[in-house]
């Protein structure tokens, strides 16, 4: 039944992604441009999101397990630490140069984009890079 | 942007695509006891010491088959993709080494984090923003690329 329910979702979350129209980095790039033609759809995607999210995780954070009987697993970290602000720091450089953050992209490679491939594939070399450097800092 | 242009019914697809998006959110979370973060649940298959691998693999076939489901009955929306070859290998590593770093990306953080008030993930998602504005700005208006 979990996993059941993580693939339908994975696909549901897809399904957003592609109608707010955030799989087109051109749409992404605009909200990050400023300076230029700026696009606002992305604060309407974020704001649309946490709208729901905010209440479904108010009910989340009373519970010990899910309504699935699944243990609760929220993150526990309060502090704010050298890696949260520059891991985002180096995420957002990598953003702002393809317009793609990890769920657009993989949506993308999955619609048959092949630059979306090459992106996936490096951030995938990216991932791995990082957890042969915690591995072996342990 | 011309503020004239400005018209909310323009952001109408915008709006429910995230509702979807909080929708998806709020489900696994409630019924799975875990956050939508898509960084971390493809960064989670990637670490050995890691057992629980297939409630993340189909996720991921989930939203790999999203494309597929939407089009039977729509076509997809246009993707426009500036970002030359190399632009792309630099990009790529550097979102995969940093949303681990920052353990999260605009989903983990920005969604799931902002919606469970956590302080770091505002802070994550103020910063990857500030990141994004910036390098926009250099890349657009100064660089020219």
């Amino acid at each position: 039944m979990l996993n059941m329910n993580a693939f339908f979702v994975g696909l549901l979350f897809a399904l957003g992604l592609i109608i707010s129209g955030m799989t087109d980095p051109a749409k992404v790039i605009a909200f990050l441009d400023l300076a230029g033609d700026w696009n606002p759809a992305l604060a309407f995607v974020m704001g649309g999101a946490i709208l729901i999210g905010a209440s479904a995780f108010t009910i989340a954070k009373k519970r010990q397990r899910s309504l699935l009987g699944a243990p609760m697993q929220l993150p526990a970290a309060t502090q704010l630490d050298k890696r949260l602000v520059l891991g985002s720091l180096v995420f957002g450089i990598g953003w702002g140069i393809a317009g793609f953050c990890p769920g657009p992209a993989i949506v993308s490679a999955a619609a048959g984009q092949p630059k979306a491939w090459i992106f996936v594939a490096a951030m995938l070399a990216g991932m791995a890079l990082y957890s042969i450097i915690e591995q072996r800092e342990k | 942007m011309n503020l004239s242009d400005f018209t909310l019914s323009a952001y109408i697809p915008s709006l429910s695509g995230g509702l979807l998006i909080g929708l998806a959110a709020a489900m696994f979370v409630l019924l799975n006891g875990r956050i939508a973060g898509i960084s971390g649940i493809l960064g989670g298959l990637l670490q050995a010491d890691k057992g629980d691998k297939i409630w993340r693999v189909l996720f991921l076939l989930g939203m790999v088959a999203a494309p597929f489901v939407y089009r039977m009955a729509f076509t997809l929306p246009a993707v426009t993709i500036e970002a030359g070859t190399v632009q792309l290998i630099i990009a790529g590593l550097l979102v995969g080494i940093g949303t681990r770093y920052a353990s999260g990306c605009t989903s983990g953080h920005g969604v799931c984090g902002i919606s469970r008030g956590s302080i770091r993930s505002v802070a994550a998602t103020l910063t990857f923003m500030m990141a994004g504005f910036i390098t926009v700005y250099l890349t657009r208006h100064l660089l020219g690329l």
